[in-house]
């Protein structure tokens, strides 16, 4: 039959299910097939944390939600033009999400007596309950469609019903008329080797999906988004926990230190750990240690052993370490801890986003115990904000905690692959000669950095430890050595300001509000910012991604403006940050603590209440 | 390679420990046995590091002429295991307390063992807290009077051997702070032992648990209370090197040569070597009075290390993989061009 075909500049597409019905394969396989045939995009996994919660509950429903574009996409979007909904909780649980105009897709087959009481619906008609009538519901019986399609294969029945994701993904190829061979591609790659046998149905199902939605009168437009005028080169598809773990070997390459990695498995950090453990023919070694304390600690040694040590975790494993956060800080050996952080506090919701461990970053260690804390602002810069810390760590002989964030980790975005010819040389400051007989904590005059001797090195045998030192490495406790000491290490920590860049304007440097954000709240913050001008109205914005030390011209900036709105996903704790150091500015606070990124429309009000 | 005296593994440091505290006669057997050491594994001193814990005897590393590290109560093992992981060809001692081991450091110590990771660890037994002044330990004995159990202890000590071989140890010795050239006997084994060497030290803490070992540690019933294990050799122990060792059933059972018609010949001979751990646990967990302490090498047996294996690893994957550059990485999988 023939449809109308729309252009549209770019569509929001979530996927929603049980836990097991493969929505995350589902949306980033439709996302990568969005990336290769050129849309900007911007993805957002929701998921619970049970890996089969009840099934058919509303607690149990994963989402993957894509955001692409002919235009400039920053964000996976607030609401959907298109939900698919494998079951009533899918559709009880997303349809707040609905935009006016939207599609829903259903499994009418999943809309039984059953699962509609489970989802806990009063009523046997969901649609009317929620009241979603005017939308556009597509009601089709896709695990009997899909048992149909399959029903000469050969395989068996569990197996069928788990390919009903592919006939979703092929239906919603259709409507937005998407490549679907660039799928073919994947599932051959995926199971090429071990299972051969499933890339025929597979591919059969999607097709059959595919066929169906162009054959059936509930779908009367198709629409298309055209390629985004993106810059030209080589781009990949990128999660914030890949662009870690390869910014990481990247340092490592640029610094000749082979790289460690000591990690306890915990959401959402694990993806690091993992993607360096594929990748020890580049050199990684990893140690998955027995509990987050020896995370740290294995990696504290192999620094002090010589190579670029990583640890990574997530909030309650940054309270685990601190202790030997604190011995990092005094041995003055570097290290680089990434927390991507979760919602807090104790366990929390382990799989959703938040900004809530600044606060922990920046205070959570017994003592005078400053540390070099760096925040990744979108999944593509999580690979520059890795090869930065370590470049820091390295260069600074200091420990720093690289934040990032569930939304970030899991979430990912196309990226024009750099050439490492292009990044910088990292250069630790080693002993030489005439530092020998070597005392450990003599500073360089410029950066305050001690020099770094490892065993094995023969002339500079030294011992550090978590006992406060003089300058030539010997225990003491002289009220005055202690004072100076504590000082020194904070000096080199605040001296990092000399080698990191300058804070931006997007922009006038002068007006009447400054938005301000850091970390995964980048995108969100820029719509917004470029929906409030698109009315007319002027408003700058600040993101940082050094948190300590802040850029130096950090005041300067803070000066320009009448009023600061602070936007982050926590109770304000950089807000606070920015009072101790620059007081007397008019802060105003824009959080959520929902363990959800920001909806753009939320602060685009924040900042319309300012204005 | 330099040619080494005890001399060049002290440093300049004063020690530290209270005059006639047991620790003295461990760092001693250390500084002395480590020219050996070095010979043997034909290494330099700048290849040795030692890596203490929070205690007294955690001082240690600072009394030692090489590299060191006197990290956090607890975590020593975490950090030698890094070290070891980072540079193999280190030569890893770690000297910690009963506490530092056994209690907050108790996850970090059965782990260590667990994956074998190439390093010598002294335990030093002193079944009390020395540092903080005087509290029980995971080794006091069950109703240990001390200043947080001024009504003893309700709580059962750890052995630190059974734990060691609970845990699959490829080596574990035991000895007594005063014996020194056991001591360094014991020393040099577990430094030419590839894989976790463990050394219980029993010591001796003046201040706070003076005599804890005492019942086996007295000259004169020394050799009566304790029976020293040497590979290969029959297990005989006594004044009168009268008395040994027998399996009865499943069970050991000390016997005396020449009465009820025992021989010599009936007397177990140490298999340290040996595979089948039940004897080396049966001799670990021996208690005074019912048998003699074993003291000596218990166990020393071959196995892979995790370190050597970590390294065997990237080695094997670097080997074969196309990918050799971060360059080859970032253009790998699924990519696209935009013109």
């Amino acid at each position: 039959m023939q449809h109308k075909v729309i252009d549209v500049e770019d569509v929001v597409i979530r996927f929603a299910g049980d836990s097991g019905d493969g929505m995350q394969l589902t949306g980033s396989l439709f996302a990568n097939m969005s990336a290769v045939y050129g849309n900007e995009l911007s993805t957002f996994p929701d998921f619970p944390a049970e890996i089969r919660a009840p099934h058919g509950t509303v607690s149990g429903v994963s989402g993957y939600q894509v955001h692409f574009g002919s235009g400039h996409v920053t964000t996976p979007g607030d609401f959907c033009d298109m939900l698919v909904a494998m079951n009533p909780a899918a559709l009880k649980s997303n349809a707040k999400w609905l935009k006016r105009t939207a599609l829903v897709l259903i499994d009418e087959d999943t809309f039984d007596e059953e699962n509609i009481r489970k989802a806990g619906f009063k009523t046997g008609n969901p649609v009317t309950e929620l009241k979603i009538e005017d939308r556009t519901v597509i009601v089709s019986p896709i695990t009997t469609l899909t048992a149909e399609s399959l029903k000469d294969s050969g395989l068996d029945q569990k197996t069928v019903h788990k390919c009903k994701n592919m006939f979703t993904l092929g239906m919603a190829s259709f409507i937005y008329n998407r490549p679907i061979e660039h799928i073919f591609d994947y599932l051959e790659k995926k199971f090429g080797k071990k299972h051969p046998e499933l890339i025929g149905p597979n591919k059969k199902v999607l097709t059959d999906g595919y066929n169906y939605a162009s054959n059936i009168q509930a779908i009367a437009n198709t629409y298309t988004v055209a390629p985004a005028r993106m810059a030209k080169g080589l781009y990949r598809n990128i999660t914030g926990n890949q662009a870690i773990a390869w910014g990481f070997l990247a340092a490592s390459e640029k610094s000749g230190r082979p790289l460690f990695c000591g990690s306890y498995p915990i959401t959402p950090a694990t993806g690091i750990l993992e993607e360096l453990a594929i990748h020890k023919y580049l050199g990684a070694k990893t140690v998955q240690a027995e509990d987050e304390i020896a995370g740290v600690c294995t990696a504290i040694g192999a620094a002090f052993a010589g190579d670029l040590a990583v640890t990574t975790t997530s909030g309650p494993g940054l309270s685990l370490k601190s202790e030997a956060l604190g011995l990092a800080v005094m041995t003055e050996l570097p290290l680089v801890v990434v927390d991507v952080q979760r919602a807090g506090p104790s366990t929390g919701i382990p799989t959703k986003t938040e900004q809530t461990d600044l606060a922990q970053a920046l205070y959570g260690r017994n003592g005078e115990c400053p540390m070099v804390i760096i925040a990744a602002h979108s999944p593509a810069h999580c690979f520059d904000a890795a090869f930065t810390a370590a470049k820091i760590a390295l260069e600074h002989m200091t420990p720093v905690i690289l934040l990032s964030e569930g939304f970030l980790g899991n979430g990912s975005e196309p990226w024009l692959i750099p050439s490492m010819k292009d990044y910088p040389e990292i250069h630790p400051p080693y002993a030489s000669a005439e530092d020998s007989p070597f005392k450990p904590f003599v500073r360089d005059e410029a950066t305050y950095a001690r020099k770094w001797a490892f065993p094995g090195q023969k002339g500079f045998e030294h011992r550090v430890g978590g006992l406060e030192k003089s300058p030539q490495g010997v225990l003491s406790s002289d009220p005055a050595n202690h004072e100076l000491m504590v000082r020194n290490r904070a000096e080199k920590v605040a001296r990092v300001a000399d080698v990191i860049p300058q804070l931006e304007t997007d922009g006038p440097a002068k007006g009447k509000v400054l938005v301000v954000g850091w970390g995964g709240t980048y995108g969100h913050i820029l719509s917004a910012v470029h929906e409030v001008r698109k009315s007319g109205r002027e408003v700058s914005y600040a993101h940082f991604d050094y948190i300590n030390p802040l850029p130096k011209n950090t005041g300067e900036v803070l000066g320009g403006f009448e009023k600061i709105l602070v936007c982050e996903l926590n109770g304000g704790q950089f807000a606070d940050w920015l009072r101790s150091k620059f007081p007397g500015h008019d802060y105003i606070q824009c959080n959520k603590v929902q363990g959800q990124p920001f909806l753009v429309q939320e602060i685009v009000d924040a900042i319309e209440n300012v204005l | 390679m330099a040619k080494y005296t005890f001399q060049d593994f002290k440093s300049d440091q004063e020690v530290r420990w209270c005059p006639g505290c047991g620790d003295h006669a461990v760092l001693a057997a250390l500084q002395r046995v480590m020219p050996r050491v070095s010979e043997a594994l034909g290494c330099e001193k700048e290849d040795f590091v030692v890596v203490s814990g929070i205690g007294c005897s955690s001082r240690l590393p600072y009394y030692m002429n090489t590299y060191g590290f006197h990290s956090i109560h607890g975590r020593a093992t975490a950090i030698s295991t890094g070290i070891k992981v980072a540079n193999p060809k280190l030569v890893v001692w770690q000297a910690c307390g009963d506490g530092d081991a056994l209690a907050i450091g108790g996850n970090h110590f059965i782990h260590a063992v667990r994956r074998n990771v190439d390093m010598n660890i002294i335990l030093f037994n002193n079944q009390i807290y020395g540092l903080t002044k005087g509290q029980y330990s995971p080794t006091s004995k069950f109703g240990a009077v001390t200043k947080t159990s001024p009504y003893g202890t309700v709580e059962y000590p750890f052995n630190p051997g059974s734990l060691v071989l609970g845990s699959k140890g490829t080596f574990f010795a035991r000895s007594l702070d005063s014996e020194l050239k056991l001591n360094e006997e014991i020393m040099f084994q577990a430094a030419m032992h590839k894989g976790t060497s463990v050394m219980e030290m029993l010591t001796n803490c003046v201040i706070f648990n003076d005599g804890a070992h005492k019942e086996i540690s007295d000259r004169a019933t020394r050799a009566d209370r304790t029976i020293v294990l040497k590979h290969g050799e029959k297990m005989i122990f006594g004044k009168d090197r009268n008395r040994g060792l027998m399996l009865d059933g499943l069970k050991l059972k000390v016997v005396t040569i020449g009465e009820d018609g025992v021989t010599e010949d009936d007397i177990l001979t140490h298999d340290a070597h040996s595979d089948n751990i039940g004897l080396h646990t049966m001799l670990a967990d021996m208690k005074y009075p019912d048998f003699p302490v074993a003291l000596g090498v218990i166990r020393d047996v071959k196995d892979v290390t995790y370190d050597e294996s970590v390294q065997a690893q990237v080695e094997d994957v670097t080997r074969k993989a196309r990918i050799k550059c971060v360059d080859d990485l970032l253009r790998s999988g699924s990519v696209w061009e935009v013109q």
